[in-house]
């Protein structure tokens, strides 16, 4: 044993945690966890893989009238969004949940006792990371997708009306979703509970509203998150009983918001 | 210095925690002692502002715990359970730690020193993912967390729990040359012939209740040995008082 470092002093500077030395250990905790690259790689695997499966398999020759004329280019190269927005979802709720399941939520909030703090600081990294991954990977996916659509199909370029932005959107998306997940798992605290409740979101609430019928799937579903994504945020061509595209942008905002909030005040009420 | 009054805590309707008070002062260790389920973990929990006490207050150097600048610049704490995540490597949890308080990187290299983690024979210890540690390396990965801030106060629960005679050996030098630079340091435990070995002070507790705050030679001098005097305070607050003379045979 060394006794010498044992003498005080050794740390003796000024100053606390605040935000940002607490938002550099959310990123050293992040990237040194092996989940973290594997999630990714899954989420640029189903961004990649699924805009090729599907853009590669379009056959304009064999479409009728109406599918060409509402064929859009830019919507079909984010089919992967469909399971994108599931392993970013995942990522934000394994950001928390594997804190609980671990223990290492007690050192972590035993460093940094205000809990809104900390996980302000945790949404600011993984949203950080996810819209970073999530652009990177959104602009691949369309350029890869306009690649392998075949002629004489249309193809979309950056400079038409409506497809950057749609682009931009479709790279946005994945990250609230993670956002979502990370609220969700800091009331759910376990990582099965609250991924379950992140696919509940995503692919079962638009299932429940099908056998409600057609005037509720129309009224209600344009509010759900996923039926956003593919019918707000990508799309360039307008779809009947959806949200605009700023307007669907700003409702998943205020869920992650919301979620966020629940999170926060869950985490700061209960004992860890 | 730690000052706890008048705490309790209940979880339905049991209560873990009645109406504790007490003081831990620096420069000496205090063995914070009762049988299993007395409420210690518990106790310490809500000293690190972890569980919200239901009434009272404890308060370190003065302050909450929620209110402290630089938590873990002011006190280390080496909890009953894991709480690291079995993926990180010992250095990758502590970096990241002493990144939360602004604590320079050296120190990670300094406490992976002191608990003998960066040693050659463990040096490849300090770069292994932490789920494959034995009990013991775990208490040495919690304790070397414990030291990152280089606190004035220690708390530590049942710190040699996993330890070999070895290691046993290497946390008594270390909490008492803790407390000897001035140090506040509160070790819990159930043994008391353990916490004999390193502390002058005593906290007793039962059922949450707090039974003693005494010194390891004034609880001795009041029974035949220190471990029947522990017994008789104790008696009547254990789990298992209704088979307590077997209990306390199978101990002897």
């Amino acid at each position: 044993m060394t006794t010498a470092t044992l003498t005080r002093g050794a740390t003796r500077t000024a100053g606390g945690y605040g935000f940002r030395s607490v938002a550099r250990m959310e990123w050293l905790k992040l990237r040194s966890v092996r989940s973290t690259a594997w999630v990714l790689l899954v989420f640029a695997a189903g961004m990649i893989g699924l805009a090729i499966l599907v853009m590669a398999h379009q056959h304009w020759a064999t479409m009728s009238p109406a599918d060409q004329a509402s064929f859009d280019p830019t919507n079909n190269s984010f089919a992967g969004l469909a399971l994108g927005q599931l392993a970013l979802g995942v990522l934000g709720v394994l950001a928390i949940t594997t804190e609980f399941s671990s223990g290492m939520i007690r050192a972590t909030l035993a460093a940094v006792p205000r809990r809104p703090l900390l996980l302000a600081a945790k949404a600011a990294v993984l949203g950080a990371v996810t819209l970073v991954a999530g652009e990177v990977l959104a602009f691949a996916a369309f350029a890869v997708g306009e690649a392998v659509l075949r002629s004489p199909a249309p193809h979309a370029t950056l400079g038409q009306p409506g497809v950057l932005r749609a682009v931009l959107m479709a790279g946005a998306y994945p990250g609230l979703i993670a956002l979502i997940g990370l609220g969700l798992g800091a009331v759910i605290r376990h990582t099965a509970g609250a991924i379950c409740a992140v696919v509940g979101i995503l692919f079962v609430l638009p299932l429940i509203l099908v056998p409600l019928g057609t005037s509720i799937q129309n009224s209600v579903g344009q509010f759900m998150p996923m039926l956003i994504a593919e019918n707000s945020l990508t799309a360039v061509k307008p779809q009947s009983h959806t949200l605009s595209p700023g307007l669907g942008f700003g409702m998943l905002c205020l869920y992650a918001a919301a979620a966020l909030a629940v999170g926060s005040w869950a985490l700061a009420r209960r004992d860890a | 210095m730690i000052e706890a009054r008048g705490l309790v805590k209940r979880y339905g309707s049991t209560t873990a925690v009645d109406n504790l008070s007490f003081d831990v002062r620096p420069g000496t260790v205090t063995g914070f002692l009762g049988p299993n389920g007395a409420g210690k973990s518990t106790t310490m929990r809500m000293m690190l502002g972890l569980d919200r006490p239901d009434a009272g207050t404890v308060r370190i150097n003065g302050k909450n715990y929620r209110d402290l600048r630089s938590p873990l610049r002011e006190v280390g704490a080496l909890l009953e359970a894991k709480a690291f995540h079995p993926g990180r490597t010992a250095r990758s949890h502590l970096t990241a730690l002493a990144a939360s308080n602004g604590i320079p990187r050296r120190r990670v290299n300094d406490v992976l020193e002191i608990t003998g983690m960066a040693q050659l024979e463990t040096r490849r210890q300090a770069d292994r993912r932490a789920g494959k540690f034995s009990l013991g390396m775990a208490q040495r990965l919690g304790i070397a967390a414990a030291l990152l801030g280089d606190p004035a106060v220690l708390l530590l629960d049942e710190p040699v729990n996993g330890l070999d005679p070895e290691g046993i050996r290497w946390i008594r030098n270390l909490l008492k040359n803790l407390a000897a630079h001035g140090r506040t340091v509160l070790v819990s435990s159930h043994l008391i012939s353990e916490v004999a070995q390193t502390a002058d002070q005593l906290v007793v507790i039962g059922q949450g209740r707090l039974l003693a705050q005494t010194t390891v030679a004034e609880l001795s001098a009041r029974s035949s040995s220190l471990e029947e005097a522990f017994f008789q305070l104790t008696e009547g607050s254990t789990e298992y008082s209704a088979s307590n003379i077997a209990y306390r045979g199978s101990l002897s």
